[in-house]
């Protein structure tokens, strides 16, 4: 029953991440991301996905799709109705379910983010309803298969599961309150694992709303850069396998880290600016750093949202300088949306992950384009790669709306 | 674990703008008027049940942030205020309010405009537009106008999704992390989501607004009625089609009873109501279906049915009432409402 819940426990049990998959403009899976964030590679081109030659903003971080998507408990007519976004998101989950060992389940919670879902095929209706108004073909799957629970349900079905899917869509927080919610299930008791994460793909009508409203860098992306002129776009999905402490130990599952903490509040402000003192970024941050039970001294990196616009992130810089006080000198602070753009509904899950190779394989990703820091910032921004020890590391997601949320994951050794 | 309250219920839809309107026209049973829509480049008009303007001008449409908001908007905030009127009214202005929004649809109003524009000439498209076509712009309005909101999602899914919302909110007020949580379902209405209907469900009409119900976990606050049990959320597949569903949702909402009410789903789509109607055909008891006088209102529909079942407990009409929700492409749960305090009470809690 989702309500009432009887199975909940006294304590809320250690939530480990056993599985992670990713897809993003620098590649398909853990070790090509690894590899690109590590070094601070750009993925960013010419769009090709649409016409933008009337946009300001030319280049995004689009992601390669492989020609034909592995086989799936899909029949090939369902492997048809997954739009760019749906198969960026099987892709994703069939890596972070093989990683996890987990067997097929009727009863697998997943908890997706997403602003956009199948806005692809939202726009074909759109294009097809207006252009040709008297052709039906392929209008009744479109107004079916652009619906994300429906992406979502199809994605688990492709693993031969089924459960509960809930979706999330708080604009660019969408991701990390999507992992949140999962972390929140399996402490009180509602679940013992499951997936979730985030996927957006590239679409015209969001790249055109960017554009439009002059957030697109016409240059190149540089988070916390007092030069900065705005964010790129990019597209992807990544997702985690989360289970209790004790359901992975009881199958001796590698594990790959240990959620820790979630805080997850409203910026009443502006629906598209941030307070500007980042009152509600401070905010979540000491939610979860209160529920990780850590001090910021205690963190070794900070995976900023780190949009590049202006607004952004000096609200930002505001609240890590004064939520980490003296510790904010020597505190690494780095924006991987300088390597592959914002990716909207995936964003705090792709960062999420990438937080996770930060711990598993002790690395900062830097910024490459990073030159003149923000007067702002009162932390060190990660600008060459280098090594280092990593035990704690924060993501932040903010979005439109005002949700901002934070996560917190600690190295599993 | 605690015990949930409804503190207090809210509604916009074809019927008008509060819960009486609502109340009125599900007495009558009569289905509303239908309008149409017009259909660019087609000369067959949609049908569909807009929601009237409100009789006098609500006062929160002169918050500055609600100026470009979308029809939704105005909605969701129209429906989360009367919910939250009685609360707001008796308790702490400080108090930690929590919001779910669930929507289907969501702002199609204005992504239909902002995408209209792109394809005419992007270089032109209006950037007061785009910020509002975002599935959390409602819920970020209502926060500002309400400014005491601590926690907020917004929920996409089918129809039945709006019990996941309501489920959540249950969740944040045992986990003591709000004291009281507004959970509201709502849509509007344009032509293409007409068109999309007419594809998929060509006997429904379609129709907007929201339901809310605000959610709290002190008895003093509450309306009389409380949450008494959410099924399990009854996800379709393959091997779980829409019939299994929904009689495992029905299996868990209990037995027949004259005093409990069925607030139920179905509409005028004998295709899309088969399975629920199978799913409850055993059921004897008195039956309301919001949907046959008001049309699919979608995740709105959802929340109306909500709101009816909550209202008809507290206006004693009825000791219980069973919601029963079996989505389009997602999932079947049912939801129970009881006295708050009765015998039938305590007996639905196990």
């Amino acid at each position: 029953m989702l309500f009432p819940t009887t199975s909940r426990p006294q304590t809320p049990p250690r939530v480990v991440i056993t599985g992670a998959g990713i897809i993003t403009a620098l590649g398909r899976g853990w070790q090509p991301n690894a590899e690109g964030f590590r070094t601070g590679r750009t993925a960013f081109r010419p769009v090709s996905l649409f016409d933008v030659s009337r946009q300001r903003a030319k280049n995004a971080a689009e992601v390669n799709l492989p020609a034909t998507l592995p086989p799936t408990a899909l029949s090939a007519k369902q492997m048809t109705r997954l739009d760019r976004a749906a198969s960026m998101l099987l892709l994703a989950t069939r890596e972070a379910w093989q990683q996890s060992g987990w067997e097929p389940s009727e009863n697998l919670p997943m908890v997706l983010g997403t602003t956009a879902g199948g806005m692809s095929f939202g726009e074909a209706y759109f294009r097809q309803a207006v252009q040709t108004p008297r052709r039906h073909r392929h209008q009744p799957t479109r107004a079916i298969y652009y619906q994300p629970q429906v992406q979502g349900r199809m994605v688990l079905e492709a693993l031969d599961c089924n459960g509960p899917v809930t979706i999330v869509s708080n604009a660019c927080a969408s991701g990390s309150n999507a992992i949140g919610h999962a972390w929140e299930l399996i402490r009180y008791g509602q679940a013992e694992r499951a997936l979730t994460g985030g996927y957006d793909a590239l679409t015209e009508l969001v790249f055109s709303g960017f554009d439009s409203l002059q957030a697109l860098s016409t240059t190149v992306c540089r988070p916390f850069d007092a030069r900065r002129d705005g964010l790129a776009l990019g597209e992807g999905a990544a997702v985690m396998a989360l289970e209790t402490l004790e359901s992975a130990r009881r199958r001796n599952a590698p594990i790959l880290g240990e959620l820790i903490g979630y805080g997850s509040s409203i910026d009443h402000h502006h629906l598209t600016q941030p307070h500007p003192q980042g009152d509600t970024t401070l905010a979540v941050m000491r939610q979860a750093c209160a529920a990780a039970g850590v001090m910021p001294e205690e963190v070794d990196y900070i995976n900023a949202h780190g949009t590049g616009t202006v607004l952004n992130d000096s609200s930002e810089a505001v609240a890590i300088s004064h939520w980490a006080g003296q510790r904010a000198a020597t505190l690494p602070v780095s924006s991987t949306k300088a390597n592959i753009g914002h990716l909207l509904g995936a964003a705090g899950a792709v960062e999420a992950v990438i937080c996770l190779m930060t711990l598993r394989e002790q690395w900062l990703p830097p910024e490459s384009m990073f030159e003149t820091p923000d007067p702002a910032c009162h932390f060190p921004i990660v600008q060459k790669p280098r090594d280092g020890r990593v035990n704690v590391v924060l993501s932040n997601s903010f979005g439109f709306g005002g949700v901002n949320a934070s996560l917190i994951m600690r190295r599993w050794v | 674990m605690s015990r949930i309250f409804v503190a207090g219920l809210g509604a916009v839809s074809p019927a008008g703008w509060n819960v009486a309107a609502l109340r009125d026209v599900l007495n009558k049973g009569e289905p509303l008027p239908v309008q149409t829509l017009e259909r660019p480049g087609w000369n067959k008009p949609l049908p569909v049940r807009l929601v009237p303007g409100p009789t006098a001008r609500p006062e929160f449409l002169a918050h500055p942030r609600l100026r470009r908001a979308s029809p939704i908007t105005h909605y969701v905030v129209g429906a989360g205020l009367e919910a939250a009127a009685k609360l707001r009214a008796k308790t702490d202005p400080r108090l930690r309010l929590g919001l779910v929004v669930c929507l289907q649809s969501g702002c199609v109003n204005y992504s239909c405009r902002f995408y209209d524009e792109t394809l005419k000439d992007p270089a032109t498209a209006s950037p007061l537009l785009f910020p509002e076509t975002v599935y959390a712009a409602p819920a970020s309005h209502l926060a500002a106008v309400l400014g005491n909101i601590s926690l907020a999602n917004s929920i996409v899914g089918d129809p039945a999704a709006f019990l996941q919302g309501i489920a959540l909110g249950a969740q944040w007020l045992e986990e003591n992390r709000v004291d009281a949580c507004l959970v509201i379902g709502a849509e509007e209405t344009n032509w293409i989501l007409a068109d999309a209907l007419w594809h998929l469900e060509r006997p429904a009409v379609l129709t907007a607004g929201a339901g809310a119900l605000c959610l709290c976990r002190e008895p003093a606050w509450s309306t009389g009625v409380e949450l008494a049990a959410i099924t399990d959320a009854h996800t379709y597949s393959g091997r779980n089609g829409r019939t299994r569903a929904a009689r495992a949702m029905r299996a868990q909402l209990g037995n027949n009873s004259s005093n409990e009410l069925l607030c139920d789903g179905a509409g005028t789509s004998p295709h899309a109501d088969a399975m629920e109607l199978d799913a409850w055909r055993d059921w004897t008891g008195p039956r309301l279906s919001p949907k046959r006088v008001l049309g699919e209102g979608l995740m709105a529909a959802a929340a109306w049915q909500c709101v009816a079942a909550c209202d008809a407990v507290a206006g004693e009409r009825f000791v219980a009432a069973n919601v029963s929700l079996v989505g389009a492409n997602q999932q079947a749960i049912g939801a129970r409402f009881v006295r708050a305090g009765s015998a039938i009470s305590r007996l639905s809690r196990g």
